[in-house]
Order: structure tokens, then sequence, then C-alpha cells
């Protein structure tokens, strides 16, 4: 495991972005021909052969327009006048209206496709960014979402007038219960974090209620960064747990630092290497003789989905990414969906409202509930979550069923085998070797400590360079303790040609950098901008733009 | 595929790595899959056991509301490069959405006149919370005022996160409709954190916001003594008339931003504004997009400050939000833009000159009268001398929602008998009349037997 040394990783990776290229190499990066390489730019008459998109200079919606244009046709004031002072008196009113733009429908249109422009999404390449399931987004859910009856429904709407909205918020709860293998399911928090949020405090609610306090959660040091950070922010400790030497949690660790004070034990399984945890029985086992819980981070339950569940792995509390493994589109950032569901001990604690059916098979949303959710942590957020969401989830799971779902998670753990495999040939495996392990699950971690010591590149290059030949990189930089980390989740609905052209992509990047390694450290070329100053960024915040 | 991986199965696969004992041995107990047009026909037959604002006058409101949301809004935020993006991780190919933040970022903070805006938080009650850490990090205090005014899912929700960080919440009730001054200021001191209102306040008055800011500055211990933290919870839609919260004295204004150009959606997704003064910049949480430039000298977005952020900080980040509402924000801005600076400012016209007619027509009935007195943007509380819940149920039955039964959202005895009634640019003269003219017959046939002459 050569590949694995201490974290050697700067704080912030926006420190590892910046360092800037002198001018000339972001020209033309060989001899050859611009055009003649992938990604770089057949030269137009501008400088140093700009695309384009380059030449666009980025204007804002606040830069164009003049006074007075306009979209909205106001309705016409159809009641009576009134004194304004008697309306709103002055010393309440707004003296001055916001300077928003000022733009025709048009100009917005084409503003706003013109930016989308700029952006690179999944529908148009190979996504694999680990930890993050980018798996395709099937259009019928946004159809299906779109109905009036979903779209425009009110969320304070009487229960007796919503039925079809609270049915299929029970038939998800009912579906993540069975997939997670833990009965009692709220779908309130607004994402991963926020679920994870739900999740510690639910903890600390169950301690409570016996009448204890227990301070510390313990977390691996391969965790996602929303664990520690949920933990502060519910009033508790973190504490590290080592990873051990085939990468899962060490054992030994474990045990010196599992005690009575322990509240809960965070876990991704498969763990962030994409490796499921061998010893999982007995991390459930020592947790759980010391009295504390076991909680599961949904991030990667991708690979398992139909195959094994958190529930009969030991967990008592699980958290869902819609947004990851059931296809609600990730948005640029967002919204996203982070339901729990959690073991028979923690439900009374549940978030309200609890959705309840009665036995006349009626739903109703419960602030006050028996059972699930009677000693309630409270509220996580305004009504019941995002219900938008939801509707794409549920089509998502209407649409495979339980063998299709398994089917999903076997192709995902399939393709991430094969792209490893593919990585793992000749001349790419003595650059870039695997940091733990021989198969992985859904995903995997190379290391690029090698590939910086022999070819002078380091893994941002070659992310920055992947970027000409028109795929997004892997997540970078993460996790913290493999050197130069790389890890790729390539997803179930990729197809093996693109699997293939990615590793080409890889082996042609790593040929490139041994004869000139200044490719792909001055790279990309092709993009709307090129490699992006962050640190004077964040030196001189320039976070609006300024209007005079 | 096999072969290359070096197996002679996708099950040894799984039997070399996941541990016999935690395996199912089963199907999932789930429906068979089904072909697009059939869970097409089972959403939509879903979709018609709702009754949505297509169907029914709705006065609903108290939080999210029924505007128009234009056909350009669904066109952009259905466009693949909006839609199926990851978090803009790689800025180079990330340019759109990222100069969308930075729009996203110049909208809220000229609505709100505060200088910095992040990028989004999940929705309004959860931003009302994350505003009370920042100012538990800001400065370490033990309790929260807030004013009974306050949406009450912002209230429980401050109430959950706050006993996680260890903190009090103490509520300030209500005078007339607005924030007890006097309570108000005896009740913040030298432990308040912060001190929280919203604007217009959840019964529909709107609060003298300078005032409550300035109180709770004067407040605590004298002379030269740090302030707590004044937070205030907008509508971004009032803010068309009403004086922004930077001009106020707020520190940090937060507020549901489903009013600009987000669908009901039953509650989400939509997203929270999170706006505050410079000072708080590095404590604020989420993404913030950033200019800068590139390699060769072009203007440019990053994420930036992320030494904020859960991802660099771990347990000492700010907050631990990830994946917020980038789409909702897209959905924002682009509204903003389509209303534009006359537009909101008409829209807020409109909608103060109906609101008046409304409480007034309200008002005008036999057996309603108003809450409270106070001016009124686009919401307003009436007492009904009657049963809420029947009074509605015939006003339902008529195909009119005539608004939230304010005690069953509160749970509050002194707001039995309130109906909290909304308003938006879709709800007409027409609109209105037909709402005073069904909850007058039905507060007729519901009032306890009749006075006798």
């Amino acid at each position: 495991m050569s590949a694995v040394q201490d974290n050697q990783v700067h704080a912030d990776p926006g420190i590892d972005a910046q360092r800037i290229i002198p001018r000339e190499a972001g020209q033309d990066p060989a001899a050859a021909p611009a055009g003649s390489r992938p990604g770089v730019p057949a030269g137009g008459e501008g400088p140093a052969g700009q695309s384009p998109l380059q030449r666009q200079a980025a204007t804002t919606i606040f830069q164009k327009g003049a006074p007075g244009r306009r979209a909205f046709q106001c309705p016409e004031r159809d009641v009576p006048a009134v004194d304004p002072e008697q309306l709103l008196p002055s010393h309440l009113r707004r003296s001055v209206p916001a300077r928003l733009p000022e733009v025709s429908e048009p100009e917005i249109v084409r503003h706003y496709v013109g930016l989308s422009k700029r952006n690179f999404d999944l529908d148009s390449g190979f996504y694999p960014l680990g930890s993050c399931t980018m798996k395709h987004n099937p259009r019928l859910h946004e159809r299906a979402a779109a109905l009036p009856g979903h779209a425009r429904l009110h969320p304070l709407q009487d229960a007796e007038r919503c039925q079809g909205a609270l049915e299929l918020m029970w038939n998800l709860q009912q579906a993540l219960a069975e997939i997670s293998g833990l009965p009692h399911v709220s779908l309130q928090p607004s994402a991963g974090s926020h679920g994870e949020l739900a999740g510690v405090l639910l903890s600390r609610a169950y301690h409570e209620d016996r009448g204890q306090t227990r301070r510390k959660v313990l977390t691996p040091d391969t965790a996602h960064g929303t664990n520690p950070a949920t933990v502060t922010m519910a009033g508790l400790e973190v504490v590290k747990v080592a990873t051990g030497p085939h990468g899962g949690v060490d054992i030994d660790d474990l045990r010196a630092k599992a005690d009575e004070d322990v509240a809960c034990l965070m876990l991704t399984n498969p763990n962030t290497l994409g490796l499921f945890d061998p010893s999982i029985a007995q991390i459930a086992e020592i947790v759980h003789g010391v009295g504390a819980t076991l909680y599961y981070d949904g991030a990667n339950l991708n690979a398992v989905m139909g195959l094994s569940r958190p529930g009969d792995m030991g967990f008592d509390i699980v958290h869902f990414n819609l947004h990851k493994s059931f296809t609600q589109p990730h948005g640029g950032g967002g919204p996203g969906s982070g339901p729990i569901a959690v073991s028979e001990r923690i439900a009374p604690f549940l978030p309200v409202p609890v959705l309840t059916r009665a036995q006349d098979g009626t739903f109703a949303l419960e602030e006050h509930p028996d059972g699930p959710g009677s000693r309630s942590i409270g509220r996580l957020r305004g009504f019941q979550g995002n219900y938008g969401c939801f509707v794409r989830a549920y089509a998502y799971i209407c649409s495979l069923g339980g063998d299709g779902l398994r089917d999903a998670s076997e192709t995902a753990v399939l393709n991430a085998n094969y792209l490893l495999a593919r990585l793992r040939e000749h001349p790419v495996a003595e650059h870039l070797p695997l940091a733990y392990g021989e198969l992985c699950m859904h995903e995997f971690v190379l290391s690029g400590g090698p590939m910086k010591r022999a070819l002078g590149i380091r893994t941002l290059d070659l992310a920055k360079r992947l970027l000409d030949f028109g795929f997004h990189p892997p997540t970078v930089y993460f996790p913290l303790l493999v050197d130069e980390a790389l890890m790729v989740e390539p997803t179930e609905t990729e197809t093996k040609e693109t699997l293939d052209s990615f590793a080409d992509a890889v082996a042609a990047v790593l040929a490139e950098a041994a004869e000139d390694p200044a490719i792909a450290i001055g790279a990309p070329y092709s993009t709307p901008v090129r490699r992006l100053d962050e640190v004077a960024a964040a030196k001189n915040p320039v976070i609006r733009e300024s209007l005079h | 595929m096999l072969q290359a991986i070096g197996v002679s199965s996708l099950q040894e696969i799984f039997d070399r790595q996941i541990p016999e004992g935690v395996r199912l041995r089963r199907d999932l107990a789930l429906a068979p899959g089904r072909g697009e047009q059939d869970v097409y026909e089972h959403l939509s037959q879903l979709a018609s056991r709702n009754v949505s604002c297509e169907q029914e006058i709705s006065f609903l409101g108290a939080g999210m509301y029924d505007h128009y949301v234009p056909a350009v809004i669904d066109m952009l935020t259905e466009r693949s490069e909006f839609l199926t993006p990851y978090t803009p991780y790689q800025p180079e190919i990330s340019q759109g959405g990222l100069q969308v933040m930075f729009e996203y970022q110049t909208a809220i903070s000229e609505l709100t006149a505060l200088p910095v805006s992040n990028a989004s938080t999940y929705e309004g009650p959860s931003a009302v919370a994350a505003a009370g850490y920042l100012a538990k990090l800001h400065n370490q205090r033990a309790r929260f005022v807030v004013s009974a005014g306050l949406h009450p899912h912002s209230i429980q929700t401050l109430r959950t996160y706050a006993h996680g960080y260890g903190m009090e919440v103490v509520e300030v009730g209500l005078t007339d409709g607005l924030t007890d001054p006097d309570a108000w200021a005896a009740a913040i001191d030298e432990h308040t954190s912060a001190a929280i209102f919203a604007q217009p306040n959840f019964y529909g008055a709107v609060e003298d916001a300078a005032a409550l800011s300035a109180a709770a500055k004067m407040s605590p211990g004298g002379e030269g003594a740090q302030p707590p933290v004044v937070i205030c919870q907008v509508d971004p839609i009032a803010l068309g008339v009403l004086a922004p919260p930077g001009d106020c004295g707020v520190d940090v204004a937060v507020g549901e931003g489903q009013p600009l150009g987000n669908r009901l959606d039953f509650g989400g997704p939509s997203f929270g504004m999170f706006a505050a003064r410079e000072e708080f910049l590095r404590r604020m949480p989420g993404r913030i997009a950033g200019q800068t430039v590139d390699a060769d000298g072009r203007r440019g977005f990053v994420l930036t400050l992320q030494t904020r952020e859960q991802h660099i900080r771990r347990e000492k980040a700010t907050s631990n939000i990830c994946t917020a509402q980038a789409l909702n924000a897209l959905a924002g801005v682009v509204y903003l833009s389509w209303l534009g600076r006359r537009g909101l400012v008409e829209m807020g016209e409109l909608l103060l000159a109906r609101t008046h007619y409304a409480r007034e027509r309200l008002a005008g009935i036999d057996g309603v009268a108003k809450l409270h007195e106070q001016p009124v943007v686009r919401e307003f509380a009436v007492r009904i001398d009657a049963d809420v819940a029947a009074v509605r149920a015939r006003c339902l039955e008529q195909g009119v929602n005539p608004g939230v039964d304010l005690q069953a959202i509160t749970g509050r005895p002194e707001d039995r008998g309130g109906l909290l009634v909304a308003l938006t640019e879709r709800r007409s003269r027409a609109d209105i009349d037909r709402l005073a003219e069904l909850i007058s017959a039905a507060v007729a046939a519901e009032r306890p037997a009749a006075v006798p002459a």
C-alpha cells in the first residue's frame, strides 16, 4: 500500500487549484497544430485559438437590459383606490426599489440559455464523481412531478383533499423501509446532511430518554465531511476512528474508543474507499455493546440495494439521498432530499409531523402522534419535506421494482469493477494504483501519488486535463487518507463503451504527461474559462455584482 | 467484462466482499417494475386525488403562496445543463451554474439591502435555525429570544436545532397583532444570542422592524456591550413595498424563497434565503460563489470561502450543509429578473390594495372581525364567531379554500376561531367577493344560535 500516506493534502483544495500557469503555457500546449489533439480547440482568428465560448466575456443579467424594459405584466388593480398611507404608513415603506434587472423575456431567455451552455451536465457526458451517484435522470419523473395535482398542491391542504399525495408518501416510506430493513421512516429531512442531523439528534434523544448524557460520536477518518460537521451542530464531540490496513474500520481502535460516553457511530458502508466493511457484524456488536447507536450514512446505498440492508447489518438509523440512489436530478447543487429510516427503539423520537394511516385506509399528518414520534425531537423544517423529490424517487422505485433496484446495484458494482480493471492495466496502474483492496463495490479510490512522483503531474492536473476530453473528472482529494486521491463512481447507467473511452482518456493523459507534463499542468484549454484563481477569490471576496 | 475483472461471475464479486451473515437472501418485497406509461398512469391517478390550486380558488398561505410561475422558468429549469449537474466542484465546466449563484446572491442582496448572501439554504424555517447557529458561533451566548409572530414552523425548527447545540428559546408574545415592544425589550439581555422576528409576522401584520432591531440593540448590558444578533424572517415578495431588513438594523435576513418562482410542490423543494451584514460573511452557512479570473485573465466564478464548509473544515465547519437548492435558487433569480425592478413594486402595491380590500370585505361580515388592525401586505387574520372547521368545510364544498385554520397550525388557545387568508396576484377582486359571499353564508349558518333580538 505504498500509495497510501498520511494526509498531505492542503486544508483547502482551492490552494491546490491555484497553481496559476504563466500565460504562455495556456496557449497551444504542444507543438502539434491546434485541433489535432483531443480537446484542444482549432484556432479561429482570435488570440491563441480561443473558442467562441471563450471569447464571450461573462456578463451578468444585472449588466444587461435598459431602464423600462420588462417581462411581467401586472394584473390591473381591480379594487377601489385607498390612501397609500392608510395601506402602509411611509415609515414602514421601502423608499428605493431593489435594483433588480430591467430586461425583456427574450433577453432573459438568451441570457440564461447562454449560461446553460457554460455548464457540463450529466446528459452531455460521463460524470464519474465519487460518492455522488450521478446516474441517469429519467424524464418521466419530471413530467410526473409537474402534474398540477402534485406541483400546485398547497402544503397545508386539508388531509382529505390530498390523499393522493399522502398515499404516495406512505408508499415511498414503505419502500424505503423495505430497502433499508428498518421499519419506520420520516421523509422530512431536506438533504443528506439534514438527515444526518436528524439522526444524531435522534440518537441523543434516545439516550436522554434513558437518563443518559453521552457526549461523543465516533466517525471513521474516511467519513464524509458532513458527518463531523453534523456532530458539532448537534452539540456533541467528534472522536475519529482509524482505518485498518484493509480499508475497513480499525477494530482495535474502535474497541479502544467505544465506551459508555459514546452516543453513536456514524458509518458509510460500503465506505468512501468503495469497500464493504468485512467486520460490520463485529462493529455493530462493539457499538451496541456499550449501549450506543449505529448510524448509516446512505450516500453509498447504490452499492447494496436488494443485496444487503443496513437494518440487517445492525444499524439503528439510516439516511437516504434521494438525489443519489433514487435519481432526483441534482440541479447543480440541489434540491435534494434526505429521508431517514429507524429501528423500533428510535421510532418514538422521529420528527413531526408523522404520516399515519387509519383503519379505513385514510392518511393524515399528525403533529402529536401516538407511537412513532410520540416523544419527537420536533420539526426539522417547514411543512413535510421535499415532496417534489418524493414524486421522482417514488416513480423510480415503481419503474424498477425490487428486482430492478437489485439489478441497478449489481450493475453499478459491475461497472465499477470493470472500470477499475481497465485502469489497472499497463500503463495506468503504475501511476494510479488502487489505494485499498482488490475488488470494489460501486466506487473505488486510486492514488495519484506515484503519478505525481514519476510524471510530475498531480491528481488535480489529471482532472483538469480530462475536462478537455469531454469527461467530468472523478472526485479528487477525497478521502483524505489517500495521497492524491481520485474517487471514481461510474454508476449503472453507463455503457461499457463509455467506461472504455474514459479509461482510454486517462491512459492518453498519462502518455501525454510522460512526454510533456506541462500539457496537463496547463489544462484545461477547451472549456469556457481556463484554470481559475481560487485563492484570489477567497482573499478578496467579490460575491455580488456591484451596481451603480 | 467479468473476464477483464478476473472473476467467473457477478456473484463472485459480492461473495468476496459482503459477509455471508449480512446478505439479503430474498427478493425485496416491492411490486415488480413497470413500464413508463404505467408508472405515469399511477402517478397521474395519485395526483388526481389531490385538490390543487388548479381546481379551487385557494386562499391558503402561511409560508407558501400560489403565485404564477412564468413558463420561462419551467423552460430553463428543465434544461439538462441546469437540471442534471452536481454541485460545481469543477468550476471550468460549471460557469453557468456558478454565475447563476453570483447573480442570485446579487438579487438577494439587493432585495434585503444586506451586502452578503449565500447561494441558498434548504428552505425558510431551517434557514431561521441556521441563522441561530450563526449567532451562537458569533457570541457563544445561551438564549434565543423569538417573537410569537415568527412562523410556528420556524419556532419549532429553531427549538429542535437549539436543543442540539444547547440553547434555550424564549418566546415573546404579541399585543395588538405585533410583537409586544416592552416584553421584547425586557426579554433581551446580555445572555441573548439572537433576537428573532418575522416581517410581516405570521398573522400578516407589518412589524416596525426598525424599532424592534433598535430595541434589541439598546437592551442588553448597557453602553459598549455587544448587542445580540438581530435576525428577521422575511417574505421576499413583501420586500417590494416594505422597508428592507438591511435598512432596519437587521443583521441577518432569512426567508422562504418559494414565492419567488417556485411551485408549491406540497411544501418543497423550494429554497431558503440567507443574507447578512459583512461581519458575518465568514460564518455564513452553505455555498457562496465568488468572482475571480482564469489563467488568461477572463472573468470567471468559483465556489469561495470554502474554509467555512464541511468538506474542508469537518467538525469545525460553520454548518453541515452540503447539497442545497441550486435549481430552486435559479428559479428565484429568473423570477426576480422577470418581475424586474418595477414589477416587484407593482406586485407589492397590487397585493397591498387587494389584501386591504379583502380584509375590509371579510371584516364587514356579521360574525367576522379583524384579528388586529395593523397594516397587512398579502395575508391577514380574522376571528370568526363560529366553528372555523365548519365554516371552512362549507366554503370548500363551493370550490373556495378560504385559508388556514390558525389554531390548527399554531396550537395556541388564543388562536381559536382564527382564519389566516392569503392573496397572490392570481386572486382577483371577483375571487375575493366570492370568498366573502361564501364566508358570510357559512358564518350565518354555523353561528351558535343567533343572538335573540
